[in-house]
């Protein structure tokens, strides 16, 4: 190897790790909002479940001394938020869109408010552990081997998701209540069950994004700490076509260019920072076109599941049982 | 489970401000648990709320002054809301505004007041305009998703804005503060006679009796409300749909854009990133609540202001954070939104017997 290649390797390492890093709060809120979106509510309150889930792990843990717990609380607190949009959406009949607009505007709202005593307080917060021999490999290893607790989690999530989704029959139900409700419930199937856990399943992973970034990224709270990163998980949705392994491609890339961003400005570029705080934005909107050309290529196979925002009170959707 | 929930065969009389009083009522008590729970009196606090907000003339004066941007922009938002096109990018189209206007006031400030305002008012009219008409294109073109493009949108106008504040138009004895030298006299506008509010409602009154007459006198109007309602229906008769989601996103940009100009101009005459509070979110609130009656827009755009002056009252008073006025318009959103139900059905007691 010459010399600037090993460079270029150095230099790789440390970067892909970053992408990892940034990546992962990315890709459990996108796993999450997919699971949600399968089912047939579209969830657009992503943001402020991530930012009430970060606090509530940050103050859990700092008051428990366990990172564990405060991971737990961030569920949690996802989960709740999210049964709001259940009980506006599903029980209530109200519109999806504007109920997630309104899930976002509260939830950002109680977690500054109530998280402004904790701002510049350091938790016990997740530290990174290097795998026996898996981080000695070249390169990828400590990129990919020495991270902490959550992002090994954050590989599986994925995975796991995909495997629920569509290799089991709980998987079936859920994405029959996204595709076909009439059908679903047809076949004995309660599509308001499988939307329920859809929202729910949805609001603890998106919580669990955000007690990433509390208790991974940094091991302290600051005001808005999530920063629009759950509305590109909403995007990121649309750019991994409703699927789970999709996603992994997506949180890293976006991931890689939010640490490219801050590598940048550390280096000192010659750009001003904030047109490189613009990059992951702009890049949401380049992907999101470039899907959409792509998409018209190959239609039918990157298409929304075909119930996504419909009522199940509506005409298309029978009698709510 | 002997409750059940039965249509109404009517929608319940007065229905629409029985849910707006207990959504109102619910706000209040979450702001006050929340103050009980961080250690501060709770019913006080909802005190100093509504009576810093709304029952001093100087509250009413500053809400006024919030009102103006709100009320601009959720105009503009209800018109796309109306054709079911989900424009969240007021905030940006705001920014762009005073951006197109300070780029006017910056090079033109010499000029008398009568060129130079109607100039910085077409400006921060159009950038704004400009702005939203990307995701509008996007979406009529290649069918982006317009919540998406109009929320990047913001994160990158305001970037834009800093941008220019940090660099290029950074006044050179702020002592390193990002902001723009003061605009010249002739470039702010003024304040109405005896009072705090400045001329901004005046075009609010202008936008407002535009707005209700193009929507209801015109045919591009009632075009626009048909396209909402069913848009097949639209294009079977031929009505321009394009060229309305184009219309509808660009006079949101153009009336946050105004917002942005009077804002930088006559509140804080000169342009800074603290110009950005969010009024641009606080005006898809407003439009949703409001729909397209230009009362009811004007109205929530009041009480909105309002809580958001209240809330500094309660800065000052109790240190309660600013954030407070999120909480506040997430749960009327969230409680008006489900309390619809009410609207249109209502809850029976069925006893076990005569169930089927």
């Amino acid at each position: 190897m010459t010399p600037d290649m090993v460079d270029m390797l150095a230099m790789l390492t440390p970067l892909l790790a970053a992408a990892i890093q940034s990546g992962a709060p990315l890709l459990f809120a996108t796993v999450g909002e997919i699971i949600t979106e399968r089912s047939g509510t579209l969830n657009l309150g992503v943001e402020g479940m991530m930012l009430c889930g970060a606090l509530a792990a940050f103050v859990v843990s700092l008051g428990t001394g366990s990172p564990w717990l405060g991971a737990l609380a961030g569920c949690a607190a996802g989960a709740l938020l999210a049964v709001l949009h259940g009980l506006a959406t599903l029980t209530c009949g109200g519109n999806q869109v504007v109920s997630g607009l309104a899930l976002t505007i509260l939830g950002v709202g109680l977690a500054d408010t109530l998280g402004a005593g904790h701002i510049g307080q350091v938790a016990p917060g997740f530290d990174p552990v290097a795998i026996p021999v898996l981080s000695s490999i070249p390169v990828l290893g400590p990129a990919l081997f020495t991270q902490d607790a959550l992002v090994y989690l954050s590989f599986g999530t994925p995975l796991a998701v995909w495997v629920l989704l569509f290799r089991t029959r709980w998987g079936l139900h859920l994405q029959a209540a996204g595709e076909n409700p009439a059908a679903a419930r047809a076949a004995g199937v309660s599509p308001l069950r499988w939307r329920w856990i859809g929202i729910l399943a949805g609001g603890a992973l998106c919580g669990l994004g955000g007690a990433y970034l509390s208790l991974s990224a940094t091991h302290l709270w600051t005001t808005n700490l999530t920063a629009g990163r759950g509305w590109i998980a909403v995007a990121l949705v649309i750019f991994c076509a409703w699927r789970p392994q999709r996603a992994m491609l997506g949180a890293y890339l976006f991931g890689g260019v939010m640490a490219l961003q801050l590598r940048l400005q550390a280096m000192g570029a010659a750009l001003p920072s904030s047109l490189l705080l613009m990059m992951p934005y702009a890049m949401t909107v380049l992907a999101l076109v470039a899907f959409s050309r792509a998409k018209s290529r190959a239609a039918g196979r990157n298409l929304p599941p075909a119930a996504l925002g419909v009522p199940l009170a509506g005409p298309q959707g029978g009698e709510g049982r | 489970m002997p409750l059940r929930l039965v249509d109404r065969t009517k929608p319940l009389p007065w229905g629409g401000f029985f849910v707006a009083t207990i959504s109102l009522a619910a706000a209040l008590a979450v702001c006050a648990l929340l103050l009980t729970w961080q250690g501060k009196p709770g019913l006080h606090g909802v005190w100093l709320l509504v009576d810093g907000g709304f029952l001093h003339g100087y509250a009413l004066e500053d809400a006024v002054r919030k009102a103006i941007p709100i009320f601009l922009c959720s105009l503009g938002v209800a018109l796309c809301f109306r054709m079911k096109l989900w424009n969240i990018g007021a905030e940006g189209q705001f920014a762009l505004g005073a951006v197109g206007a300070t780029a006017v006031a910056l090079r033109f400030g010499h000029w008398p007041a009568w060129a130079v305002l109607p100039c910085m008012c077409l400006a921060g009219a159009a950038a704004g305009a400009l702005w939203a008409l990307g995701p509008a294109l996007l979406k009529r073109r290649l069918g982006v998703n317009e919540i998406i493009t109009t929320l990047m949108a913001n994160y990158i106008g305001v970037l834009v804005l800093q941008y220019l504040v940090y660099g290029a138009w950074k006044d050179p004895v702020s002592f390193g503060f990002p902001m723009t030298e003061l605009f010249s006299d002739a470039a702010q506008v003024g304040l109405l006679p005896g009072s705090r509010i400045h001329y901004g409602l005046l075009y609010c009154v202008a936008a407002g009796l535009g707005f209700w007459w193009w929507i209801s006198r015109t045919r591009l109007g009632f075009e626009l409300v048909v396209s909402g309602e069913n848009s097949r229906a639209a294009r079977f008769a031929h009505m321009p749909y394009g060229m309305l989601i184009c219309l509808a996103m660009g006079g949101c940009g153009a009336l946050a854009g105004v917002a942005g100009f009077l804002e930088a101009s006559a509140s804080v005459h000169r342009l800074q990133p603290s110009i950005m509070v969010g009024y641009g979110f606080t005006a898809v609130v407003v439009a949703w609540l409001g729909r397209l009656r230009v009362p009811a827009i004007a109205a929530f755009s009041f009480l909105l202001a309002g809580f958001r002056v209240g809330v500094e009252n309660l800065q000052i008073e109790l240190q309660a954070p600013a954030a407070m006025a999120g909480v506040l318009e997430g749960t009327i959103l969230m409680a008006v939104l489900s309390g619809q139900l009410l609207n249109h059905r209502r809850l029976v007691w069925i006893s076990r017997r005569t169930t089927p």
